[in-house]
């Protein structure tokens, strides 16, 4: 049986250059980077370098990035690191209700700690309004948190006019570009962001290692305390092989950058068309354009996504349907829901996501396969029975 | 074993022995198996401990185990809402309308196959397979389904399927039905399997330590409960009792009547929050009467049938007329009277080894 994977949103496969850099750093020069003798030195060097790497990528300073364990400590470092860094400045925070939950939780935890969170809804597009940010704000406000690009519609929302907000109001502005970053051009010589997430299994690099930047300047309390590692930012002996993993994984994405935004662009293009060719009652969620690449999540009516999921992954194809973190459960996805879908149209959406290995063949192969089971599905589907009543 | 060409089933896996070993019996004779857990519960969510019980999310690590060590696609289905509704709620319900539940019987309708089987079905399997000790067989004759007991009359799980209607019949298969336990085990350990040895659960699977009336306490909340009086059938007030949910028709403990001969609950009158008692003679009923009635071998009784009725899952089935009444009902004779005949039960009705169909008690006799 054919296997295709199109669930990249959710990880990619460590990509083999990746995997290749990372070897000589666990038995061969596995020194502790801190330390000063020869075993320390060796790697520091490549710590450095990926740092630069890293760095590159997002157009940033070597010494204004650091490394976490994960996007999701990324996240939390910044939101709780700013709330303790400006709690006497203010308690109040804005993000939107499309967030990840790496975001989302921690703001919620922060309002049982009492802080004031505002959650930004959004429209049928999954856009903010930008006026209703900007009312938003008061003088309490000591962060804004709005994510550059939507794991689950592929959204990407406008972050230099957030950011244009943000920079006029004096308040801090953190993005969570965790799916952006290697999708979409990154520059923070540009964008006027003080504090960006990203994470390594988005991007061709291990689970387990994230990263953060950090414009110099910027109010942020440690999250994890210990020895003086990352600047006294972030402690905790540094991951050297996933590090220099993530490094040469930053430097592939900025390498091959157009060619992968072409290919992926194509492909997604090839199956949107596909699909909606041969299935009737397609819904797309999500703007239009104002989109990753990469991704499409479309609802199928009158079926569920659920259903959809396990008939796909009985085929070999694996998608998914709400962000990877919650699927598990049946309620339908809160991104979906926010953006003023019905929870039965909600429940039928099903998310692609492309990645670098997906070819024609593999699109093609969906294409085929998608509208056997749709009819199946309908067939014996009572909702799809009442419908001309 | 199953009628057809080898093709996919879907196996309703509780992480017990039963379900793993059919979902290994068929995996073996070249089926193409999937596993399906229920993720009904949370026994964490709801403030009541943390157990092993059917199917929290302790049974749904179990079932994935083996479903790894058999090599087959695993899914959970998120049903907590529906089995909350459809089951919890029932469940007290009935509690406090002062009648005894059947728990097992209402998810086996609502639950096993309403929504399971219909996910059974949109995964394109010819039919959803449980572990119950229970046959189905197809009666080209009568073009019926027709439900009979296991071969295993002790572990015969019948009882609880009597509501299981023809078109639900045509798409469920129990392998376990021709099987003794004894030899269900057995297989079990032949195969591996890592819940061999696991032991049974003779519990309500969502309440702890089968303490009902605790259970219904925390869903409730204590205000509910009133504590009344205990009367005999002549109206004389023998005793007081704690809130009418903690007590059973049949029940002895827990009366509290200082009286020379024990006293049994007979019944539990939830207008006046009055336990009635009495000795154990009066215990006895000639006959009931069972509504919502589903018939099987026939789509519904004409005229009177002699048959056996079993009116608890551990009862050994007594002989009755059943007389067919209005609106879906029965009303059932007892040839020999029946103890504890208890308001909300399940009476089901056999010819051998047969099921002839069952209905909820709603009266007795």
């Amino acid at each position: 049986m054919r296997r295709v994977y199109m669930d990249h949103n959710a990880t990619t496969p460590v990509h083999p250059e990746v995997l290749q850099a990372m070897i000589p750093f666990f038995n061969d020069q596995f020194g502790n980077a801190s330390s000063i003798h020869w075993a320390g030195r060796e790697v520091k060097k490549y710590l450095d370098e990926a740092r630069e790497k890293v760095a590159a990528l997002i157009n940033a300073q070597p010494s204004e990035v650091i490394f976490t364990s994960s996007g999701t400590e990324s996240d939390n470092m910044a939101i709780k690191g700013v709330a303790a860094a400006l709690k006497d400045k203010g308690r109040h925070i804005i993000t939107t209700q499309v967030e990840h939950q790496a975001v989302l939780h921690t703001c919620m935890f922060l309002e049982k700690m009492g802080y004031e969170v505002t959650y930004l809804p959004v429209d049928s597009d999954g856009l903010i309004n930008l006026g209703e940010l900007r009312r938003s704000i008061k003088d309490q406000t000591i962060l804004i948190s709005i994510m550059f690009a939507n794991n689950e519609t592929g959204v990407i929302l406008p972050l230099p006019e957030v950011g244009e907000i943000a920079r006029e109001k004096g308040v801090i502005f953190h993005t969570d570009a965790i799916q952006a970053v290697g999708k979409l051009p990154v520059d923070l010589k540009r964008l006027p962001v003080d504090i960006l997430s990203l994470s390594g299994h988005k991007l061709y690099a291990p689970k387990g290692i994230g990263a953060q930047y950090i414009r110099p300047g910027t109010k942020l309390a440690p999250l994890i305390h210990g020895g003086h590692q990352e600047r006294s930012r972030r402690a905790g002996t540094e991951n050297i092989p996933y590090i220099v993993g993530l490094g040469k994984a930053s430097e592939i994405a900025q390498r091959d950058f157009a060619k992968h935004q072409a290919h992926l662009l194509a492909l997604r293009d090839r199956l949107q068309q596909g699909i909606i060719r041969s299935v009737s009652e397609v819904k797309l969620n999500g703007h239009p354009t104002k989109r990753l690449p990469n991704t499409l999540n479309l609802s199928f009516l009158y079926i569920e996504g659920e259903s959809l999921l396990l008939n796909l992954d009985l085929e070999g194809i694996a998608v998914s349907s709400g962000s990877a973190c919650t699927s598990g459960s049946l309620e339908p996805s809160h991104v979906l829901l926010a953006m003023g879908m019905k929870p039965e149209i909600a429940q039928g959406a099903v998310r692609f996501s492309l990645g670098w290995g997906n070819t024609e063949e593999d699109v093609e192969y969906a294409v085929q396969v998608i509208p056997k089971i749709v009819r199946r599905l309908r067939d014996i589907s009572p909702l799809y029975k009442k419908r001309d009543l | 074993m199953f009628p057809g060409e080898k093709g996919r089933l879907a196996v309703a896996m509780s992480g017990g022995v039963d379900s793993s070993t059919a979902a290994a019996i068929l995996k073996e004779e070249g089926y193409e198996v999937i596993g399906l857990t229920m993720h009904l519960w949370d026994p964490l969510e709801n403030g009541l401990g943390n157990f092993g019980r059917c199917c929290s999310p302790e049974d749904i690590h179990e079932a994935r185990r083996v479903a790894d060590q058999l090599e087959i696609p695993h899914y959970v289905l998120n049903l907590r809402k529906a089995f909350e509704q459809e089951v919890v709620d029932y469940f007290v319900a009935e509690y406090l309308r002062g009648r005894t539940p059947n728990p097992c019987v209402r998810c086996n309708d609502r639950i096993k196959f309403g929504p399971l089987l219909q996910k059974a079905e949109e995964l394109g399997a010819k039919a959803l397979v449980t572990g119950h000790y229970a046959r189905i067989e197809f009666d080209p004759s009568k073009k019926r389904y027709l439900l009979k007991r296991g071969r295993d009359r002790n572990k015969d799980q019948s009882y609880f399927l009597f509501l299981l209607t023809q078109t639900q019949m045509s798409k469920v298969f129990f392998p376990l039905g021709e099987k003794s336990k004894p030899e269900v085990r057995q297989q079990a350990l032949r195969l591996g399997l890592r819940v061999a040895q696991k032991a049974e659960s003779q519990e309500v699977c969502f309440i702890p330590d089968n303490r009902y009336g605790r259970f219904v306490e925390r869903r409730i909340g204590r205000e509910v409960f009133q504590p009344g009086e205990i009367v005999n059938r002549q109206g004389k007030v023998l005793g007081l009792h704690r809130g009418l949910y903690s007590y059973t028709i049949g029940q002895r403990r827990g009366l509290g009547i200082g009286a020379p001969y024990p006293h049994y609950v007979l019944a539990l009158d939830t207008e006046a929050n009055r336990v009635v008692a009495g000795r154990k003679e009066e215990l006895f009923s000639d006959g009931l009467v069972a509504g919502g009635v589903n018939w099987i071998p026939f789509p519904k009784l004409e005229g009177e049938v002699e048959a056996s009725v079993q009116i608890r899952y551990r009862h050994p089935a007594a002989p009755a007329l059943l007389k067919p009444l209005n609106g879906g009902k029965v009303e059932v004779k007892l040839r020999v009277p029946q103890k504890s005949v208890a308001p909300g039960q399940a009476a089901v009705f056999y010819q051998g080894d047969e099921v002839l169909g069952g209905g909820w008690i709603e009266k007795v006799l």
